[in-house]
């Protein structure tokens, strides 16, 4: 694989996070981030719909009318999360009924029409598919960590096996139900992009209002 | 009835409780007038969608639902999505034109939220939690007369907020999008005090 397109499967984990920076998809991110597994299987959803999508979309962009596109790649996309949908009701029942409505909103997750009218509209498949898998990957990179935290301090397990061992049945850790509400997932993430633009200081915003100290204003 | 409105406006807050439409809520919320407009398109488009897709559920996708044609084991529900959205941007494209012919002083106020509604989740949510809850006709348009109001109340208290932490002193790497998603939790444990809530 050249470098470049090493570099544009890998700049959406951290350095172009859809979540973190783009401000994208996050609607379905957070409810399914209670347990590993429904985050697990929501990613991968996700995965599977944005790679397919962005290629399909990609593969037909010299023949679509700019202006009739939104109508087609929404349909596009809305056929796809039908399949990934009923493939889920196949093969994964109990899971598919906790993630409730949220594979359904894959539809009108904004990462994937995102990617659709800003990447694959303008570039050609092979391209199209890496950024999309690659977008896929850090949105699910953010969902895994979230769930991670709230999973472990929230019933002190993972993937439903218990870690921790619980106050309940005679162990030591007392689960925070806090993790399990909805709040904490905001927080969460809020801490999470405090965390990477520390580390990533080109992302920080501008201040509208910065506070003028001497230096600033240019007196000694 | 009134019981499913005030559950929709408070404890079962779409924006706050079940994260939809945050994607629209973090980005237009800059200011109270924008977010103000937004909440009124969301509530408009919200109280219409919710029941005409209702009644396109009941009547055409439902299991069942074409027994009067002689097909009583057809079961079109797998086809929600994309009916819903259509009826969606569709209802989007004539609310606009509308509004553009009869009442244009709204038009050149709400205009450019509309086509932003049509991918807003909150909207799609919306339908799907109705037809996940089983809600009929009339329970369907308190539903989704209450969740547009729960939404629009939530965005305009946020860019309040918002508008007052311009001027705070945060850490750089707090600063905008960070702040923002903390201010949403602790909205979102504010609106969870009302879980439990009954009416007489």
């Amino acid at each position: 694989m050249k470098r470049s397109s090493l570099k544009q499967l890998t700049s959406p984990l951290i350095d172009n996070n859809p979540i973190t920076l783009q401000i994208l998809g996050i609607c379905s991110a957070l409810a399914v981030t209670t347990k590993l597994d429904t985050a697990l299987t929501m990613s991968l959803a996700l995965i599977a719909v944005l790679t397919t999508a962005s290629s399909a979309i990609s593969l037909i962009r010299r023949h679509l009318p700019s202006s009739i596109r939104l109508v087609i790649q929404i349909t596009i996309i809305a056929s796809l999360v039908i399949v990934a949908d009923q493939v889920l009701r196949a093969f994964a029942f109990e899971i598919s009924q906790r993630l409730s409505v949220f594979v359904g909103l894959i539809v009108t997750n904004c990462i994937v029409l995102g990617r659709a009218e800003t990447f694959a509209m303008r570039n050609p498949v092979w391209p199209s598919f890496l950024d999309g898998l690659g977008n896929g990957l850090g949105y699910g990179l953010i969902l895994m960590v979230i769930a991670t935290i709230r999973e472990l301090f929230g019933s002190g397990s993972l993937f439903g096996v218990n870690v921790l061992p619980l106050v309940s049945e005679g162990g030591w850790f007392q689960p925070l139900g806090f993790m399990l509400l909805a709040p904490s997932a905001f927080i969460l993430i809020g801490v999470l992009i405090w965390i990477i633009r520390t580390r990533r200081p080109a992302q920080v915003e501008e201040d509208e209002y910065p506070i003028l100290t001497r230096q600033s204003e240019g007196r000694p | 009835m009134t019981e499913i409105f005030i559950r929709a406006v408070f404890q079962e807050n779409l924006a706050l409780t079940f994260f939809l439409g945050i994607c629209t809520f973090l980005a237009v919320s800059k200011r109270v007038e924008t977010a103000f407009g937004l909440g009124l398109a969301m509530i408009v488009v919200q109280s219409v969608t919710v029941p005409i897709n209702n009644l396109i559920f009941q009547g055409l996708l439902i299991d069942g639902a074409w027994a009067w044609a002689g097909l009583p084991e057809v079961d079109l529900s797998f086809l929600k999505l994309i009916s819903f959205i259509g009826v969606i941007a569709a209802i989007v494209q004539i609310l606009e034109m509308t509004l553009d012919r009869f009442a244009p002083a709204l038009h050149r106020n709400l205009g450019v939220f509309l086509p932003l509604i049509t991918v807003n989740c909150a909207i799609l949510g919306g339908s799907l939690f109705m037809v996940e809850r089983r809600y009929t006709f009339p329970e369907s348009l308190a539903y989704g007369v209450g969740s547009g109001v729960g939404w629009a109340l939530a965005i305009v208290a946020f860019a309040a907020i918002r508008e007052r932490l311009r001027y705070a002193d945060l850490p750089e790497g707090l600063r905008g999008l960070g702040a923002a998603f903390i201010v949403t939790g602790l909205m979102s444990m504010g609106f969870s005090a009302f879980v439990g809530v009954a009416l007489p």
